[in-house]
């Protein structure tokens, strides 16, 4: 067994734990902190795989960034675990999801089985500044071929931001429409929501 | 490498399996926009693989692209769940039932 | 000329479209002047084209013109175009000649009428139809027009719509005339399946070629066009139409029922009579419904009260005498009685109109009497036609009509027993209409008091075009004087062109062209005169007199009296045979058909709809999770389809 095998292999037992365990948890922080040992877990994969560029923006953005937001709405909402969720699921529906779930797990691997795929290149990870995975590389094609879906991202991003802000807030009372407008009824209503 | 590329994707599909039942099992709202994240990681997984296998850069500035997209759409979604909780006092993902008919 | 021969219709339209679409915007002078005077434009065209055509040469009497291709779909072509020889040029003389009169009648007749614009514009219209129904150089555009008189037809005896015998009768009109009209299209199919083309060149000429002569195509499509005629043109058993037709204004009966839309079906038989001397079971059928139909109307006119009715079954009688020439391969002989025709019976109609207008609206002859005192133009102008109608020597009737007898006798489709029936017809006319004569204009006086002071002769719109048709009723036989007499018979040989090939045919089949000598044709003759007159003097026996003499001779006829009173009970019949039954099963197709099986299998498609989306909206919970469910399986079918592909 190679290293390359045992790396992957733990890796790879990490990750699905940490998901799995994402999953069952009670805890909603709990649940964000497994995720983030599968981010990890799966960062190293990507590392093996000669992404470094990619793979350190997964810790960096993805679980240093995305997961601290969750945390941080999580605080906000004041989330401890215990709320009252409503009824679980019936047996039948619960079947019916686990039934379609494995299904399409059996016919994506029957797919990566018709999938002819020469072995990986023999040279691995390497820190010259334009190998394979480096920042450089991905640059390379990201401001030439990519420069549209990048500039694009970028306008998404704004309108993400402006949006969730504009979604997120409470509203001051000076922005409420004035009480001499005619629905008053629904001005009454919006009032009251926002302070339930 | 004597990993085989199939093995990766193996674990991309088992990730994103896990993802699936995570959306579709999970009454906590939280737990379930971590699930979607988790199964954009499992094809990003792919594609980097992918990439790998063919020995092109494409597959990085997808996942690039993605991840991009993922933290726009996380941001959005966490401030919807914001302002619902505000009204609703609810994290419970069956009473978003708006659109009842 | 052949530039202008579309004005010749054109002019009629153009009144019809200032007139019609102007309604209630004009004065009544100016409707007049638009109405007459492009009738009176078309008939100048008309006697132009005329003297150009006898100018040309006997072989190429052919003026024609193509406005534009209106069907070029394929093999099936038709065009926009107008044929102008010596057949249609008689039919546009009569047609814008006695219109003209007509109309100028029209004037004064109708000045009191509220609907005067609405009047004049629909006359305006047949008259266009009439004259695309004789110029069209092909069976569709004849089509057309004949349709077009048929639905001016259906709006002017509707005219006084609100009174329901008028619109009835329009309606009795237009539906009798489609049954004819459906048998005419029927032949127009087998024509046209067999020859390829419409146009009357070319059906005339590969006619002989194309059909087996006397066989079973041809003779079914002549009957099939006859029984276009049959409906038109008011012959058994199509006529009923006809007497109730006289709901309307007088001058549309005498412009549309006299003079020309009835006698389209004669002009459509003669234009053909390439085909029907092909056809020679087919001649037979005319002759032979021609023949019955003039007797039998007759025989109704005798007992007649109203002075339009007896008129009407008069016309479908002389009709019955031009189907009867024309089923004698006589074709000329039929046209020129279709313009004498056309003559005496619109001054015979017109002249009523006038007694109905000094009448104040009487038309019941036994309530007049006496009136020649009165209305002495009207009186004059209406003897002058009753011996024209009569067949007195003299006059115009006479010549046609005897030409028609002699040709029944001697032609070689011809037989005594239909000259027999002709000369009885002759009779039974000279009597009803001289009956009519004397109870009209002589003896008492039968009526009341109030309207005998109302009693005045008409304007003068009116009487000129009267005295007009009287002279023509004189004048107009001179054409076709018969060889007999030494003059050369004009009419015949003017219309020979359009017969030819007819009587070439007629001449290498069976039937050899009649003879007959003079001397045989001068006795029938004789014959004919002399009981026409002894018919005469009887009728002023019984109605002038001796007038109980003619109620005992009713008394004593009784049942025979009630059954010719009544149309021998013919609409009463098709009422119970055909009318029932229709509205019988019109009525099943309406409720049962209709409502419940067709309504019932589109309301039910739209019920279904409807529960279908009651049971359909409960996928839409609202939650979440359900959806996402129902994607991931759609996925997991979507990927598993792809897979197994």
């Amino acid at each position: 067994m190679t290293l390359d095998a045992v790396i992957f292999v733990v890796s790879a037992v990490v990750a699905i734990f940490g998901a799995a365990m994402m999953i069952a948890q009670r805890n909603p922080v709990a649940s964000v902190l497994y995720l983030i040992l599968s981010l990890v877990a799966q960062a190293v994969i990507y590392v093996q795989l000669g992404a470094l560029f990619v793979g350190v923006m997964l810790v960096i953005v993805y679980a240093g960034a995305i997961m601290v937001l969750f945390l941080f709405v999580i605080m906000l909402l004041n989330l401890r675990g215990g709320e009252d969720l409503g009824k679980p699921s019936g047996r039948v529906s619960r079947f019916t999801k686990y039934a379609v779930t494995l299904l399409l797990f059996i016919e994506l691997v029957f797919v990566i089985r018709g999938v002819a795929l020469p072995p990986p290149v023999a040279d691995a990870v390497s820190s010259q500044p334009d190998a394979f995975g480096s920042v450089r590389a991905v640059s390379m094609l990201l401001f030439t071929r990519y420069l549209y879906p990048f500039q694009l991202t970028g306008v998404l991003m704004l309108i993400a931001v402006v949006g969730a802000v504009v979604i997120a807030r409470k509203e001051r009372p000076e922005e409420l429409p004035e009480e001499t407008s005619p629905d008053t009824a629904s001005t009454e209503q919006s009032k009251e929501g926002t302070q339930a | 490498m004597s990993v085989p590329i199939s093995a990766y994707l193996t674990l991309a599909a088992v990730l994103f399996g896990l993802g699936t039942v995570g959306v579709l099992i999970s009454r906590n709202v939280i737990v379930l926009f971590m699930s979607i994240e988790l199964m954009l990681n499992a094809a990003n997984m792919a594609l980097i693989a992918f990439s790998r296998a063919l020995n092109l850069m494409d597959g990085h500035v997808m996942v690039f692209l993605v991840m991009t997209v993922a933290a726009a759409e996380a941001a959005v979604g966490l401030g919807m769940i914001i302002t619902i909780h505000r009204n609703r006092e609810t994290i419970n993902i069956d009473r978003f039932d708006l659109m009842k008919w | 000329m052949a530039e202008y021969l579309y004005l010749i219709p054109l002019l009629p339209l153009i009144g019809f479209l200032i007139n019609g679409l102007l309604i209630g915007r004009l004065p009544k002078s100016v409707i007049s002047l638009v109405g007459c005077l492009s009738v009176g434009g078309s008939l100048i065209l008309a006697l132009l084209s005329f003297f150009e055509l006898k100018g040309m040469s006997v072989d190429a009497r052919v003026i024609e013109q193509t406005l534009f291709a209106w069907i070029p779909s394929g093999s099936f072509h038709v065009d926009i175009a107008f044929l102008l020889d010596p057949l249609s040029a008689v039919m546009i003389l009569v047609v814008t000649g006695v219109g003209f009169l007509i109309h100028v009648y029209s004037v004064g007749y109708m000045h009191h009428d509220e609907g005067y614009g609405r009047y004049f514009a629909y006359l305006n219209l047949f008259t266009f139809s009439m004259l695309m129904l004789v110029l069209a150089n092909n069976f569709l555009l004849m089509f057309v027009g004949w349709e077009g008189v048929g639905l001016c037809s259906y709006l002017l005896i509707g005219f006084w719509f609100e009174k329901k015998s008028a619109s009835d009768a329009g309606k009795k009109a237009f539906i009798v005339n489609r049954i004819g009209d459906f048998g005419f299209l029927l032949g127009l199919f087998i024509i046209f399946w067999q020859v390829g083309s419409l146009d009357f060149a070319a059906v005339m000429e590969k006619a002989p070629t194309v059909f087996v002569a006397g066989g079973g195509l041809i003779t079914a499509a002549c009957l099939l066009l006859f029984i276009g005629a049959i409906g038109k043109s008011a012959q058994i058993p199509l006529f009923v139409w006809l007497p109730d037709a006289m709901e309307g204004p007088t001058p549309v009966s005498a412009l549309i029922h006299a003079a020309t839309m009835v006698t389209a079906g004669v002009y459509m038989v003669v234009r053909s009579n390439v085909l029907f001397m092909m056809a020679p079971d087919a001649l037979l059928v005319v002759a032979i419904i021609g023949a019955a139909t003039a007797l039998f109307a007759a025989t109704i006119g005798l007992v007649q009260n109203d002075i339009k009715r007896v008129l009407a079954y008069s016309t479908v009688s002389q009709l019955g005498y031009m189907f009867l020439a024309c089923g004698v391969a006589a074709f000329s002989a039929g046209i020129f009685h279709l313009m004498t025709h056309a003559f005496f019976k619109a001054l015979l109609f017109l002249g009523a109109g006038s007694v109905i207008h000094a009448m104040s609206s009487e038309q019941d002859i036994r309530k007049m009497g006496g009136l020649r005192k009165y209305i002495p133009v009207t009186y004059w102008t209406f003897i002058i036609a009753t011996l024209a109608i009569a067949g007195i020597p003299g006059m115009s009737g006479f010549f046609s009509k005897d030409e028609i007898l002699w040709k029944a006798y001697s032609s070689g489709y011809g037989h005594p027993i239909f000259w027999a029936i002709g000369l009885l017809t002759a009779c039974l006319t000279a009597f009803y209409m001289f009956r009519l004569v004397y109870l009209t204009f002589h003896g008492n006086e039968r009526m009341d008091e109030q309207t005998r002071h109302h009693l005045h002769e008409s304007p003068r719109s009116m009487t000129v075009p009267l005295m007009i048709l009287g002279v023509l009723s004189i004048v107009g036989g001179y054409v076709g004087v018969p060889s007999l007499f030494g003059a050369t018979n004009f009419f015949e040989h003017w219309l020979d062109p359009v017969t030819a090939k007819g009587s070439e045919i007629m001449s290498t089949s069976v039937h050899a062209s009649g003879g007959g000598d003079a001397g045989l044709e001068m006795t029938l003759m004789f014959v004919t005169v002399v009981l026409v007159i002894g018919a005469i003097f009887l009728a002023r026996h019984l109605y002038v007199c001796n007038t109980e003499a003619s109620t005992r001779v009713r008394e004593k006829s009784g049942g025979l009296y009630t059954v010719l009173l009544n149309k021998y009970y013919v609409d009463e019949i098709y009422g119970l045979l055909v009318v029932k039954p229709f509205v019988g099963l019109s009525t099943f197709f309406w409720k049962i058909v209709d409502v419940l099986v067709i309504d019932g299998f589109v309301n039910g498609l739209a019920r279904l709809g409807a529960l279908a989306s009651d049971l359909l909206r409960f996928v839409q919970t609202g939650r979440v999770r359900s959806y996402a469910t129902l994607f991931a399986a759609g996925v997991v079918l979507v990927i598993g389809f792809l897979i197994l592909r």
